[in-house]
């Protein structure tokens, strides 16, 4: 039976930990994350868990330790925000190079600079072509169930990739909500033994782990991770729907919010998605079909999907809660645009980057992107696409 | 059992095997090779690498020198990489997910680049955070994998491609780190500096101590490149006996905080004895020079003098 619950986003992820009971989290505070290690280490001070807690000097060795102690055999977690995230940059390229399944919870919040932090998504977006796997989620509940999911996808023998689950930070991470927890021993029955085939502790069979891969090599290496990408879509999908079976949730891909009959959508990701929905609800009231398109996955991109599930509608917006500097547009905007190309699907779209440092969305400013699609689609025109969203206009 | 160097070579397993690309001459595979004979037999070990010379010429895929497993992850975090194996093994074995009887050893190798300099933080924080583990600096004094920089182990006024001895800056000017005793203040259970001289007893001796004392212990081993050094490279070891001998690398270890000096020279030589032998120092013996070869004097004096004060201060009876 399902627990009810009211939990922070934090809370939340910090309970699933605590539930798969990883063998080793090395983590460093920063905010809007510290809660998550928090939270852990009480559980480790009060023997709740049989973890080992590696209390690192900074994110850049809490990512090195996650690495040397999952290439060694244990199953790994950790937890990070914004500059945190840059910081252990390096070793996030290296960890998914060496196809460890460290699950990290990120909670997203703007990096520096200047310093802010609120959240947006440039975190994340600063690492989306590292090789992990990265899920998102609209609130505590999807962050506890996409940790829940993270260990099964992350290890499967095809796959074999880090994994992050990111959610928004302060909206979710500090908000308390209802949720429904799982017990325990079904959870770790969901979660299944960590039985890596390989690892440094294993006497009779000693490894060496992180060469030096030169000319001859490294693009057969580069390419069996991009096929390990690849291989995670349908893994997502299998155990999504295990998922489901067992604790009745459905996810998948992505969500789709009334995008059936939609003519007019929206795409977002995470917390937005929440006021995405509301908005989508009022104007369906007043008789305009409009729709919405929540990316959970976000990598593996689901390219040929996303495509197929914008294809029927007039006009799209593409919201990307990270400014991608480089005067074309947002990456969100960049993957799903790219993909209705390839596609053959030619539907306007547009680009709205707000958010940005945790300027706050409201369902007015939503309800002004539908109203744009609604001219887009009239007139077929989709002019200046990288638009802003929230933005102060300049006071005279 | 009276330390035996023909008895270990022929009768323990080299676990850092020939094949090996570092050049000849290079003091750092005679260190990795011997430390790793200290590692008992039926011992497994987990050796990880930080970037330099060592990690790009011992692991170049698809081939390895290491019997043992190993693990390279990145320049400046052999420290922390290696400190989440030893939090791993500790974790699995609480469980019961590895077996009782084995046991298993965690030893970190990194330059003085990866070691004073670009990882010092991360080691800094491994041994802080108590970690059942060895690492082991095998300095040579420059960044020579990326072609003979200056570090923070850089003697002062020597030759190198970022501190040239030119008509102006006569090379280097700043002295060098003493790394061993930013480690000592760590209040480590055992902190040594070693070379590989004569039978090699010093060194395989502080390396046994080190990997079965338990608790992070931290080795400091001078380890000359030929190549940056400007020496001949069958003059290795001569150069590491000429390094003891000047007081320029004193040998000593020490345990919970009281210093032993391993070794005291009779007749301590000339500095420069050790110096006129490198290139890197060649100007240093050019007219109207003097004064270099004076203030480096009286900078391993000075260094000298502190240890054997710091020795006895520690031994004081109670």
């Amino acid at each position: 039976m399902s627990i009810r619950e009211r939990l922070s986003g934090n809370e939340a992820a910090a309970t699933a930990m605590k539930q798969i009971n990883p063998d080793v989290v090395a983590a460093f505070p920063i905010t809007p994350s510290t809660e998550i290690p928090q939270y852990f280490s009480t559980f480790v001070a009060n023997g709740s868990v049989d973890t080992e807690f590696v209390a690192v000097e900074s994110e850049h060795s809490a990512m090195s330790a996650c690495i040397g102690s999952q290439a060694a055999g244990a199953r790994t977690m950790t937890a990070t925000s914004a500059n945190g995230l840059s910081l252990m940059w390096e070793m996030i390229y290296i960890a998914s190079s060496l196809r460890l399944p460290i699950v990290m919870s990120l909670v997203n919040r703007a990096v520096s600079g200047p310093l802010n932090i609120h959240n947006d998504h440039s975190d994340a977006m600063g690492v989306r072509d590292a090789g992990w796997v990265m899920l998102f989620s609209e609130n505590n509940q999807e962050a506890y169930d996409n940790l829940l999911m993270a260990h099964r996808i992350a290890e499967h023998k095809d796959v074999q990739l880090p994994l992050m689950v990111c959610q928004d930070g302060f909206i979710t991470s500090h908000s308390i909500e209802n949720i429904e927890l799982e017990e325990d021993d079904k959870v770790k029955a969901f979660v299944g033994k960590y039985q890596p085939e390989h690892y440094l502790l294993n006497k009779k069979e000693p490894i060496a782990i992180g060469p030096l891969d030169l000319q001859g090599y490294l693009f057969e290496h580069k390419a069996q991770q991009a096929e390990a990408m690849k291989n995670a879509k349908n893994v997502i999908l299998e155990v999504s729907k295990d998922f489901e079976k067992t604790f009745g949730r459905k996810y998948g891909l992505f969500e789709e919010y009334k995008l059936d009959d939609a003519e007019i959508a929206i795409v977002c990701m995470n917390s937005t998605a929440g006021t995405t929905k509301f908005v989508v609800d009022e104007l369906r009231n007043k008789g305009i079909t409009a729709g919405l398109l929540k990316i959970r996955v976000y990598r593996p991109f689901p390219g040929e999907e996303v495509a197929k599930a914008l294809s029927h509608v007039k006009a799209v917006a593409v919201l990307d809660k990270s400014d991608s500097l480089n005067a074309i547009g947002g990456a969100l905007f960049s993957d799903v645009t790219s993909s209705m190309f390839v596609n053959g699907v030619n539907v306007p779209t547009v680009n709205y980057v707000y958010g940005i440092g945790g300027r706050d969305t409201t369902s007015s400013q939503i309800e002004s992107v539908y109203s744009d699609l609604q001219e887009i689609a009239k007139s077929g025109k989709a002019e200046n696409p990288y638009r802003y969203l929230g933005l102060r206009k300049e006071e005279n | 059992m009276a330390y035996n160097v023909r008895k270990i070579m022929a009768e323990t397993p080299s676990r850092f095997t020939e094949g090996h690309r570092m050049c000849a001459g290079c003091g750092a595979p005679v260190v990795a090779r011997h430390i790793m004979r200290a590692v008992k037999p039926e011992d497994h070990a987990v050796v990880c690498a930080a970037t330099g010379c060592m990690e790009v010429s011992t692991f170049i895929y698809p081939y390895s020198a290491w019997t043992d497993s190993f693990i390279h992850t990145a320049f400046e975090c052999a420290g922390a990489t290696l400190s989440g194996a030893e939090a791993a093994y500790k974790s699995l074995k609480k469980q019961g997910k590895l077996p009782e009887d084995e046991h298993t050893k965690f030893i970190a190798f990194g330059g003085d680049g990866g070691t004073y300099d670009i990882g010092l933080q991360s080691l800094s924080g491994a041994m802080e955070r108590g970690h059942d583990m060895v690492y082991v600096c095998y300095d040579n004094g420059a960044y020579m994998n990326t072609g003979i920089q200056r570090s923070s182990a850089t003697p002062r006024f020597a030759d190198t491609t970022t501190s040239p001895a030119g008509k102006v800056v006569p090379g280097k000017m700043q002295s060098r780190k003493d790394l061993t005793e930013i480690m000592v203040s760590h209040h480590l259970p055992y902190v040594a500096q070693t070379i590989a001289v004569d039978n090699l007893k010093d060194l395989y001796e502080k390396a046994e101590k080190a990997i079965y004392t338990e608790g992070p212990c931290f080795l400091n081993v001078m380890s000359p490149c030929p190549r940056g050094w400007g020496y001949a490279t069958e003059d290795l070891m001569q150069i590491n006996k000429l390094a003891v001998e000047t007081c320029y690398w004193p040998l000593y270890e020490v345990v919970d905080g009281v210093y032993k000096i391993t070794y005291k020279p009779k007749n301590k030589l000339p500095i420069e004895e050790f110096l006129k032998p490198q290139k890197r120092f060649r100007h240093l013996f050019k007219p109207g020079n003097e004064w270099m070869i004076e203030e480096f004097q009286k900078e391993v004096d000075k260094r000298w003098q502190e240890l054997l004060d710091l020795e006895a201060m520690t031994n004081k009876a109670e």
